[in-house]
Protein backbone atom coordinates (compact mmCIF):
# COMPACT_ATOMS: atom_id res chain seq x y z
CA UNK A 1 0.00 0.00 0.00
CA UNK A 2 1.70 3.16 -1.25
CA UNK A 3 0.28 6.40 0.15
CA UNK A 4 0.91 10.04 -0.83
CA UNK A 5 0.43 12.65 1.92
CA UNK A 6 -0.08 16.20 0.63
CA UNK A 7 0.00 19.15 3.05
CA UNK A 8 1.87 22.45 2.96
CA UNK A 9 2.76 22.16 6.65
CA UNK A 10 5.58 19.68 7.20
CA UNK A 11 4.48 19.17 10.82
CA UNK A 12 1.09 17.93 9.65
CA UNK A 13 2.73 15.63 7.09
CA UNK A 14 4.88 14.14 9.85
CA UNK A 15 1.86 13.67 12.12
CA UNK A 16 -0.12 11.90 9.40
CA UNK A 17 2.87 9.76 8.39
CA UNK A 18 3.41 8.70 12.00
CA UNK A 19 -0.27 7.85 12.46
CA UNK A 20 -0.20 5.86 9.23
CA UNK A 21 2.87 3.96 10.44
CA UNK A 22 0.98 3.14 13.64
CA UNK A 23 -1.79 1.74 11.47
CA UNK A 24 0.73 -0.42 9.61
CA UNK A 25 1.21 1.74 6.51
CA UNK A 26 4.92 2.34 6.14
CA UNK A 27 5.20 3.11 2.44
CA UNK A 28 4.36 6.81 2.42
CA UNK A 29 5.62 9.78 0.45
CA UNK A 30 5.06 13.51 0.87
CA UNK A 31 4.26 16.52 -1.30
CA UNK A 32 3.66 20.10 -0.20
CA UNK A 33 0.93 21.05 -2.67
CA UNK A 34 -1.07 19.85 -5.66
CA UNK A 35 1.50 21.05 -8.16
CA UNK A 36 4.16 18.75 -6.76
CA UNK A 37 1.71 15.96 -5.94
CA UNK A 38 0.14 15.52 -9.37
CA UNK A 39 3.31 14.49 -11.26
CA UNK A 40 4.21 12.15 -8.37
CA UNK A 41 0.78 10.53 -8.59
CA UNK A 42 1.05 10.18 -12.36
CA UNK A 43 4.38 8.40 -12.21
CA UNK A 44 4.36 6.76 -8.79
CA UNK A 45 1.75 3.97 -8.68
CA UNK A 46 0.13 5.27 -5.51
CA UNK A 47 -2.77 3.35 -3.94
CA UNK A 48 -4.13 6.13 -1.76
CA UNK A 49 -4.05 9.92 -1.54
CA UNK A 50 -4.42 11.97 1.62
CA UNK A 51 -4.58 15.71 0.93
CA UNK A 52 -5.10 19.04 2.66
CA UNK A 53 -7.34 21.64 1.00
CA UNK A 54 -5.78 25.04 1.64
CA UNK A 55 -2.30 25.07 0.09
CA UNK A 56 -0.30 27.60 -1.89
CA UNK A 57 0.03 26.69 -5.54
CA UNK A 58 -2.50 24.01 -6.39
CA UNK A 59 -5.31 23.57 -3.84
CA UNK A 60 -6.37 20.15 -2.61
CA UNK A 61 -9.79 20.46 -4.22
CA UNK A 62 -8.17 21.14 -7.58
CA UNK A 63 -5.83 18.19 -7.06
CA UNK A 64 -8.89 16.02 -6.37
CA UNK A 65 -10.57 17.24 -9.56
CA UNK A 66 -7.40 16.70 -11.56
CA UNK A 67 -7.12 13.14 -10.21
CA UNK A 68 -10.76 12.36 -11.01
CA UNK A 69 -10.45 13.69 -14.55
CA UNK A 70 -7.25 11.73 -15.21
CA UNK A 71 -7.76 8.55 -17.15
CA UNK A 72 -5.20 6.55 -15.17
CA UNK A 73 -5.74 8.07 -11.72
CA UNK A 74 -9.52 8.46 -11.85
CA UNK A 75 -10.29 5.67 -9.37
CA UNK A 76 -7.65 6.56 -6.77
CA UNK A 77 -9.16 6.73 -3.26
CA UNK A 78 -8.81 10.25 -1.87
CA UNK A 79 -9.15 11.32 1.76
CA UNK A 80 -9.26 15.03 2.55
CA UNK A 81 -7.77 16.07 5.87
CA UNK A 82 -8.36 19.78 6.23
CA UNK A 83 -9.33 22.67 8.49
CA UNK A 84 -11.85 23.81 5.87
CA UNK A 85 -15.24 23.03 7.36
CA UNK A 86 -17.82 25.17 5.58
CA UNK A 87 -20.88 23.24 4.43
CA UNK A 88 -20.42 24.43 0.83
CA UNK A 89 -16.85 23.21 0.79
CA UNK A 90 -17.74 19.73 2.02
CA UNK A 91 -20.53 19.55 -0.55
CA UNK A 92 -18.10 20.63 -3.28
CA UNK A 93 -15.57 18.00 -2.21
CA UNK A 94 -18.27 15.35 -2.18
CA UNK A 95 -19.41 16.38 -5.65
CA UNK A 96 -15.82 16.31 -6.87
CA UNK A 97 -15.68 12.66 -5.75
CA UNK A 98 -13.82 12.66 -2.45
CA UNK A 99 -13.86 9.31 -0.60
CA UNK A 100 -13.62 10.71 2.92
CA UNK A 101 -13.41 14.04 4.73
CA UNK A 102 -11.63 14.58 8.05
CA UNK A 103 -11.64 18.03 9.70
CA UNK A 104 -8.63 19.27 11.61
CA UNK A 105 -7.91 19.00 14.44
CA UNK A 106 -8.64 15.28 14.34
CA UNK A 107 -7.94 12.23 16.48
CA UNK A 108 -5.96 9.13 15.56
CA UNK A 109 -9.23 7.19 15.92
CA UNK A 110 -11.04 9.36 13.37
CA UNK A 111 -8.26 9.00 10.82
CA UNK A 112 -8.14 5.23 11.28
CA UNK A 113 -11.92 4.92 11.01
CA UNK A 114 -12.12 6.95 7.78
CA UNK A 115 -9.20 5.12 6.18
CA UNK A 116 -10.54 1.67 6.97
CA UNK A 117 -14.01 2.69 5.77
CA UNK A 118 -12.54 3.80 2.45
CA UNK A 119 -10.64 0.53 2.01
CA UNK A 120 -13.72 -1.51 2.91
CA UNK A 121 -15.69 0.32 0.25
CA UNK A 122 -12.91 0.06 -2.34
CA UNK A 123 -12.61 -3.69 -1.67
CA UNK A 124 -16.39 -4.20 -1.90
CA UNK B 1 -6.90 79.72 -45.64
CA UNK B 2 -7.91 76.60 -43.73
CA UNK B 3 -4.32 75.76 -42.89
CA UNK B 4 -3.84 79.25 -41.46
CA UNK B 5 -6.76 78.69 -39.05
CA UNK B 6 -5.41 75.29 -38.06
CA UNK B 7 -2.02 76.82 -37.40
CA UNK B 8 -3.53 79.50 -35.21
CA UNK B 9 -5.38 77.05 -32.99
CA UNK B 10 -2.21 75.00 -32.40
CA UNK B 11 -0.39 76.61 -29.40
CA UNK B 12 3.07 75.76 -30.77
CA UNK B 13 2.30 77.39 -34.11
CA UNK B 14 0.87 80.40 -32.29
CA UNK B 15 4.07 80.76 -30.26
CA UNK B 16 6.17 80.21 -33.36
CA UNK B 17 4.31 82.93 -35.15
CA UNK B 18 4.65 85.26 -32.18
CA UNK B 19 8.40 84.54 -32.07
CA UNK B 20 8.76 85.24 -35.77
CA UNK B 21 6.97 88.56 -35.49
CA UNK B 22 9.04 89.32 -32.34
CA UNK B 23 12.23 88.84 -34.40
CA UNK B 24 10.92 90.95 -37.28
CA UNK B 25 9.78 93.70 -34.89
CA UNK B 26 13.18 93.68 -33.14
CA UNK B 27 14.96 93.81 -36.52
CA UNK B 28 12.73 96.68 -37.58
CA UNK B 29 13.48 98.44 -34.25
CA UNK B 30 9.79 98.49 -33.12
CA UNK B 31 10.50 98.32 -29.36
CA UNK B 32 6.91 98.75 -28.19
CA UNK B 33 5.53 96.02 -30.44
CA UNK B 34 8.37 93.67 -29.42
CA UNK B 35 7.60 94.33 -25.72
CA UNK B 36 3.94 93.54 -26.29
CA UNK B 37 4.80 90.23 -27.94
CA UNK B 38 7.14 89.25 -25.08
CA UNK B 39 4.32 89.97 -22.61
CA UNK B 40 1.94 87.86 -24.67
CA UNK B 41 4.39 84.96 -24.77
CA UNK B 42 5.04 84.92 -21.00
CA UNK B 43 1.34 85.31 -20.36
CA UNK B 44 0.71 82.10 -22.26
CA UNK B 45 3.29 80.38 -20.07
CA UNK B 46 1.62 81.63 -16.87
CA UNK B 47 -1.76 80.42 -17.97
CA UNK B 48 -0.21 76.99 -18.73
CA UNK B 49 1.26 76.90 -15.22
CA UNK B 50 -2.13 77.73 -13.75
CA UNK B 51 -3.72 75.02 -15.85
CA UNK B 52 -1.15 72.47 -14.60
CA UNK B 53 -1.70 73.50 -10.96
CA UNK B 54 -5.41 73.18 -11.53
CA UNK B 55 -4.99 69.68 -12.96
CA UNK B 56 -2.78 68.59 -10.07
CA UNK B 57 -5.30 69.90 -7.56
CA UNK B 58 -8.10 68.05 -9.25
CA UNK B 59 -6.06 64.83 -9.37
CA UNK B 60 -5.20 65.15 -5.70
CA UNK B 61 -8.82 65.83 -4.85
CA UNK B 62 -9.91 62.76 -6.82
CA UNK B 63 -7.22 60.61 -5.23
CA UNK B 64 -8.21 61.66 -1.71
CA UNK B 65 -11.86 61.10 -2.50
CA UNK B 66 -11.28 57.64 -3.93
CA UNK B 67 -9.06 56.77 -0.96
CA UNK B 68 -11.75 57.84 1.48
CA UNK B 69 -14.40 55.97 -0.48
CA UNK B 70 -12.22 52.82 -0.68
CA UNK B 71 -14.52 50.10 0.66
CA UNK B 72 -11.59 47.82 1.37
CA UNK B 73 -10.23 50.35 3.86
CA UNK B 74 -13.56 50.57 5.66
CA UNK B 75 -13.74 46.79 5.74
CA UNK B 76 -10.28 46.57 7.26
CA UNK B 77 -11.10 49.11 9.94
CA UNK B 78 -14.56 47.77 10.80
CA UNK B 79 -14.19 44.02 10.39
CA UNK B 80 -10.77 42.68 9.70
CA UNK B 81 -8.82 44.42 12.44
CA UNK B 82 -11.14 43.24 15.22
CA UNK B 83 -11.22 39.82 13.52
CA UNK B 84 -7.44 39.72 13.45
CA UNK B 85 -7.27 40.36 17.18
CA UNK B 86 -9.78 37.54 17.73
CA UNK B 87 -7.77 35.23 15.44
CA UNK B 88 -4.58 35.92 17.34
CA UNK B 89 -6.36 35.20 20.62
CA UNK B 90 -7.44 31.90 19.06
CA UNK B 91 -3.79 31.19 18.24
CA UNK B 92 -2.86 31.75 21.89
CA UNK B 93 -5.68 29.49 23.08
CA UNK B 94 -4.78 26.76 20.59
CA UNK B 95 -1.06 26.79 21.37
CA UNK B 96 -1.86 26.80 25.08
CA UNK B 97 -4.12 23.81 24.67
CA UNK B 98 -1.47 21.94 22.67
CA UNK B 99 1.18 22.76 25.26
CA UNK B 100 -1.07 21.51 28.05
CA UNK B 101 -1.87 18.31 26.18
CA UNK B 102 1.82 17.71 25.56
CA UNK B 103 2.84 18.52 29.13
CA UNK B 104 0.06 16.31 30.49
CA UNK B 105 1.14 13.38 28.34
CA UNK B 106 4.79 13.85 29.36
CA UNK B 107 3.88 14.08 33.04
CA UNK B 108 1.96 10.82 32.76
CA UNK B 109 4.73 9.14 30.77
CA UNK B 110 7.66 9.93 33.04
CA UNK B 111 6.46 7.78 36.02
CA UNK B 112 5.84 4.87 33.63
CA UNK B 113 9.39 5.13 32.27
CA UNK B 114 10.73 5.51 35.83
CA UNK B 115 8.97 2.40 37.12
CA UNK B 116 10.20 0.38 34.13
CA UNK B 117 13.75 1.53 34.82
CA UNK B 118 13.54 0.88 38.59
CA UNK B 119 11.98 -2.57 38.24
CA UNK B 120 14.50 -3.54 35.55
CA UNK B 121 17.32 -2.31 37.76
CA UNK B 122 16.08 -4.35 40.74
CA UNK B 123 15.58 -7.47 38.62
CA UNK B 124 19.00 -7.11 37.01
CA UNK B 125 20.55 -7.24 40.48
CA UNK B 126 18.58 -10.36 41.41
CA UNK B 127 19.40 -11.96 38.06
CA UNK B 128 23.09 -11.31 38.70
CA UNK B 129 22.80 -13.10 42.09
CA UNK B 130 20.97 -15.97 40.42
CA UNK B 131 23.72 -16.36 37.81
CA UNK B 132 26.39 -16.44 40.48
CA UNK B 133 24.30 -19.03 42.35
CA UNK B 134 23.67 -16.83 45.35
CA UNK B 135 19.92 -17.34 45.41
CA UNK B 136 18.11 -19.81 47.63
CA UNK B 137 15.20 -21.77 46.24
CA UNK B 138 12.76 -19.46 48.00
CA UNK B 139 14.59 -16.39 46.65
CA UNK B 140 14.40 -17.84 43.18
CA UNK B 141 10.70 -18.49 43.51
CA UNK B 142 10.26 -14.84 44.48
CA UNK B 143 12.44 -13.71 41.56
CA UNK B 144 10.44 -15.86 39.20
CA UNK B 145 7.15 -14.27 40.27
CA UNK B 146 8.72 -10.79 40.16
CA UNK B 147 9.93 -11.45 36.62
CA UNK B 148 6.50 -12.59 35.59
CA UNK B 149 4.78 -9.48 36.94
CA UNK B 150 7.52 -7.28 35.46
CA UNK B 151 6.86 -8.68 32.00
CA UNK B 152 3.14 -8.06 32.38
CA UNK B 153 3.75 -4.52 33.67
CA UNK B 154 6.17 -3.85 30.82
CA UNK B 155 3.53 -4.76 28.28
CA UNK B 156 0.93 -2.57 29.92
CA UNK B 157 3.29 0.34 30.54
CA UNK B 158 4.82 0.38 27.07
CA UNK B 159 1.34 0.36 25.60
CA UNK B 160 0.43 3.31 27.81
CA UNK B 161 3.68 5.05 26.79
CA UNK B 162 2.84 4.54 23.14
CA UNK B 163 -0.57 6.05 23.71
CA UNK B 164 0.90 9.09 25.48
CA UNK B 165 3.49 9.60 22.73
CA UNK B 166 0.72 9.44 20.12
CA UNK B 167 -1.12 12.16 22.07
CA UNK B 168 2.03 14.31 21.91
CA UNK B 169 2.31 13.61 18.19
CA UNK B 170 -1.28 14.65 17.47
CA UNK B 171 -1.05 17.73 19.66
CA UNK B 172 1.58 19.10 17.24
CA UNK B 173 -1.24 19.66 14.75
CA UNK B 174 -1.59 23.08 16.39
CA UNK B 175 1.34 24.27 14.25
CA UNK B 176 -0.64 23.74 11.05
CA UNK B 177 -3.86 25.21 12.45
CA UNK B 178 -2.26 28.31 13.98
CA UNK B 179 0.10 28.71 11.02
CA UNK B 180 -2.88 29.06 8.69
CA UNK B 181 -4.54 31.59 10.99
CA UNK B 182 -1.34 33.62 11.36
CA UNK B 183 -0.84 33.63 7.58
CA UNK B 184 -4.25 35.28 7.23
CA UNK B 185 -3.34 37.94 9.75
CA UNK B 186 -0.05 38.54 7.93
CA UNK B 187 -2.00 39.10 4.71
CA UNK B 188 -4.09 41.70 6.54
CA UNK B 189 -0.99 43.41 7.98
CA UNK B 190 0.50 43.58 4.46
CA UNK B 191 -2.77 45.05 3.23
CA UNK B 192 -2.81 47.70 5.94
CA UNK B 193 0.84 48.52 5.25
CA UNK B 194 0.01 48.98 1.57
CA UNK B 195 -2.85 51.33 2.44
CA UNK B 196 -0.67 53.32 4.82
CA UNK B 197 2.02 53.73 2.20
CA UNK B 198 -0.68 54.96 -0.16
CA UNK B 199 -1.87 57.43 2.46
CA UNK B 200 1.67 58.72 2.99
CA UNK B 201 2.12 59.14 -0.76
CA UNK B 202 -1.21 60.96 -1.00
CA UNK B 203 -0.27 63.42 1.69
CA UNK B 204 3.23 63.83 0.30
CA UNK B 205 2.58 64.10 -3.40
CA UNK B 206 -0.05 63.20 -5.89
CA UNK B 207 -0.59 59.57 -6.62
CA UNK B 208 -2.57 57.35 -8.88
CA UNK B 209 -5.98 56.47 -7.55
CA UNK B 210 -6.10 53.29 -5.52
CA UNK B 211 -7.13 50.04 -7.06
CA UNK B 212 -10.74 49.12 -6.76
CA UNK B 213 -11.70 46.60 -4.14
CA UNK B 214 -11.27 43.03 -5.22
CA UNK B 215 -14.47 41.11 -4.83
CA UNK B 216 -14.75 38.20 -2.43
CA UNK B 217 -14.05 34.80 -3.97
CA UNK B 218 -16.61 32.05 -4.23
CA UNK B 219 -17.92 30.40 -1.10
CA UNK B 220 -15.70 27.37 -1.43
CA UNK B 221 -12.41 29.23 -1.52
CA UNK B 222 -10.20 28.12 1.35
CA UNK B 223 -10.59 30.17 4.53
CA UNK B 224 -8.32 28.26 6.85
CA UNK B 225 -9.36 26.96 10.23
CA UNK B 226 -12.64 28.14 11.67
CA UNK B 227 -12.01 30.58 14.50
CA UNK B 228 -14.83 30.54 17.04
CA UNK B 229 -16.54 33.93 17.32
CA UNK B 230 -14.95 35.25 14.13
CA UNK B 231 -16.04 32.96 11.34
CA UNK B 232 -19.70 33.12 10.68
CA UNK B 233 -21.86 31.42 8.12
CA UNK B 234 -22.52 27.81 7.46
CA UNK B 235 -19.66 26.17 9.27
CA UNK B 236 -19.63 22.63 10.59
CA UNK B 237 -18.07 22.46 14.02
CA UNK B 238 -17.23 18.81 14.43
CA UNK B 239 -16.30 15.65 12.58
CA UNK B 240 -19.75 14.30 13.52
CA UNK B 241 -21.43 17.20 11.68
CA UNK B 242 -19.22 16.59 8.66
CA UNK B 243 -20.06 12.88 8.75
CA UNK B 244 -23.80 13.45 8.91
CA UNK B 245 -23.64 15.98 6.07
CA UNK B 246 -21.70 13.49 3.97
CA UNK B 247 -24.09 10.66 4.77
CA UNK B 248 -27.00 12.91 3.74
CA UNK B 249 -25.16 13.27 0.43
CA UNK B 250 -25.10 9.51 0.04
CA UNK B 251 -21.72 8.73 1.56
Amino acid sequence: MKILVVDDFSTMRRIIKNLLRDLGFTNTQEADDGTTALPMLKSGNFDFLITDWNMPGMQGIDLLKAVRSDEKLGGLPVLMVTAESKRDQIVEAAQAGVNGYVVKPFTAGTLEEKISKIFERVAA
Amino acid sequence: METAIAEKTDPTSVRLQLARSLVSHLEAGNEDEAEAIVAELSGAKDSQLFQEVGRLTRDLHDSINSFVADARLADIAENEMPDAAERLRYVIATTEQAANTTLGAVEQSLPLADSLRNDAHHLAGQWERFNSRQLSVDDFRELSSELSSFLTATQVNSEALHEKLSEVLLAQGYQDITGQVIRRVITLVDDVEHKLVELVRLSGSRTKSSDSVTSEGPDTSPHGPVVPGVDKGDVLNSQDDVDSLLSSLGF
